[in-house]
């Protein structure tokens, strides 16, 4: 069984093509990195894998079924846009709005469900973080206790914005380490998209390239080449690599540096300051 | 105090909006969209007013034009920017023409400065009758809403993907808001809306962390509040919406220092 398949997938919005005709197939229990420049279209591709956004034309099957919204078998973690709403509230009584939150009525967190959370919490390793308030996290913390929710309903298929964005490198490294033990442990698939390719390299089964509306799937050495990503950049790419780190240049800039840094610059910084 | 009819009916009143403000109030605090509260107040004055025009009651005027105006600003949807300038645009078009219908009905100062400022102690039992039927109505719904709007006030894009129908979600959240500004403007009228609403619901989120107990906190300030600004309101004859925005604001830069205090 696949985990997620798109097959000639176009995505359309405001009259331009995010993705067109994009095929790929990720199978059960794969990690896979998704990378690609600013609006290649990573989180247009988790929100259609979703069913949050239409396609234009082609298929998408998410573990062999049509991709609909509030699928269970589907955690999701959306990129943080660094909103301050309810910072004073315990990490628990978030995790606990998710996991009840989609239901209408007098809901109560019954022992099941408080079970189910605690669960969640322990495979992020965030049972104790939960009893402080959110806003006293650090950005690394935060981004786990998050995590956590995309457990909650015990899916197949985990799709993973951005977790690292404006983590500390010793934080990314923490975040991408429990992502891979997720895979290992609950036998999970994972797509996480990424600025940059390095603090996933070591992690990942194979990586997903997004680039002028096309996907490219495949092991880290066969795509991330200069051939193959100048032509999804449309530009010349040279990849250098270093041991194990890949620097992609477009001349002599570094594409995916830039992109984070341009992240940075609108205002994506959230929780930077006290990671510290 | 209590040996006057029309002090237990404002008692009464008094008690019931501030239980349901208090309460509506935590919710919009936390969904950070204290400013539509105030907008909707102002709306209510328009409805008032033209209610008074036409001969219907002003009540009736005052819920009717909150409820659509609430509907309408929670389908404007989420982006923030863009639903600010939309708020402030309807809230001085409402003003304005609650200016006009004033114009036309010249001989309802009294009835503006109640409809500003607040009237409690106008009250009457039918009036009250109408305002407990209305917050029962308002809490019965918050329940049924309240775990898809908790969710979506902190994480809209995560409780979209889990099925939250996100602007039914805000709609019904505005309508319920609607009912709850209506039923403050008639305590401390609609300029004041603020104090109830949104006072007693920023201390409870200063001085608890829980999500349950910051609610019931809310409510128990809002109605601690208000009852208090009654009495004190009846030993000094100042108004009372004077002695509820004094406690509230008293109440809530306690709520701030203790917050400092305790960080």
């Amino acid at each position: 069984m696949s985990a997620l398949r798109f097959d000639a997938v176009t995505i359309r919005l405001g009259g331009r093509d995010i993705l067109s005709a994009a095929s790929f197939v990720i199978e059960d229990g794969e990690f896979i990195g998704m990378l690609g420049a600013n609006g290649a279209g990573k989180t247009t591709l988790m929100r259609a894998a979703l069913g949050l956004t239409p396609v234009a034309s082609g298929a998408i099957r998410v573990l062999d079924r049509p991709a609909t919204r509030g699928n269970a078998a589907v955690g999701y973690m959306p990129q943080n846009r660094g909103r301050a709403q309810g910072q004073r509230l315990t990490g628990y009584d978030v995790v606990a709005s998710a996991a009840i939150g989609a239901r209408f009525g007098l809901v109560r967190l019954d022992k099941a469900m408080r079970r189910e959370i605690d669960w969640a919490l322990d495979h992020v390793d965030a049972r104790a973080l939960a009893r402080r308030s959110i806003g006293e996290l650090s950005g690394g913390e935060r981004q786990r206790l998050l995590l956590s929710q995309a457990l909650l309903g015990r899916p197949r298929l985990l799709l993973l914005d951005e977790p690292l964005i404006s983590l500390d490198p010793a934080y990314q490294k923490g975040v991408v380490d429990i992502a891979r033990r997720l895979r290992d442990e609950l036998n999970i698939a994972i797509l996480f998209s990424a600025h940059e390719l390095n603090p996933l390299v070591n992690a990942i089964d194979r990586v997903l390239y997004l680039g002028g509306g096309a996907a490219v799937i495949g092991p880290v050495d066969e795509v991330v080449t200069g051939p193959v990503l100048s032509r999804l950049y449309g530009a010349e790419i040279e990849v250098v690599r270093v041991k194990e780190r890949f620097f992609v240049m477009a001349g002599d800039v570094d594409v995916e540096r830039e992109a984070h840094r341009h992240e940075h610059g609108h205002g994506h910084g959230h929780g930077h300051a006290q990671d510290g | 105090m209590f040996d006057y009819d029309f002090m237990r009916t404002a008692f009464a009143a008094a008690g019931v909006a501030a239980v349901l403000a208090g309460t509506v109030g935590f919710f919009l605090v936390l969904r950070g969209q204290t400013f539509a509260g105030h907008a909707l107040s102002h709306v209510g004055f328009t409805g008032a007013t033209g209610a008074v025009l036409f001969g219907l009651s002003p009540l009736a005027g005052l819920v009717g034009f909150t409820l659509v105006a609430g509907i309408a600003m929670g389908l404007f949807g989420e982006k923030l920017a863009e639903r600010d300038v939309a708020i402030g645009m309807m809230l001085s078009l409402a003003l304005g023409l609650g200016l006009l219908f004033l114009h036309f009905y010249t001989s309802a100062a009294t009835q503006a400065t109640a409809l500003l400022f607040g009237n409690v102690l106008g009250v009457d039992s039918s009036a009250l009758l109408t305002l407990l039927l209305m917050a029962a109505a308002s809490l019965v719904a918050l329940a049924f809403i309240g775990r898809p709007l908790v969710f979506a006030s902190l994480q809209s894009e995560l409780a979209e993907a889990r099925g939250v129908p996100l602007r039914f979600v805000a709609a019904a959240f505005l309508a319920i808001v609607a009912v709850a500004t209506a039923e403050c403007a008639q305590i401390v009228g609609v300029l004041l809306v603020f104090t109830l609403m949104v006072g007693p619901a920023a201390a409870a989120q200063n001085f608890s962390r829980g999500l349950a107990g910051g609610v019931a906190l809310s409510a128990g300030l809002a109605l601690a509040e208000a009852w208090g600004g009654l009495t004190l309101a009846f030993y000094t004859d100042w108004p009372t919406s004077f002695w509820i925005t004094a406690l509230s604001g008293l109440v809530y830069f306690a709520s701030l220092v203790a917050r400092r205090l305790a960080s």
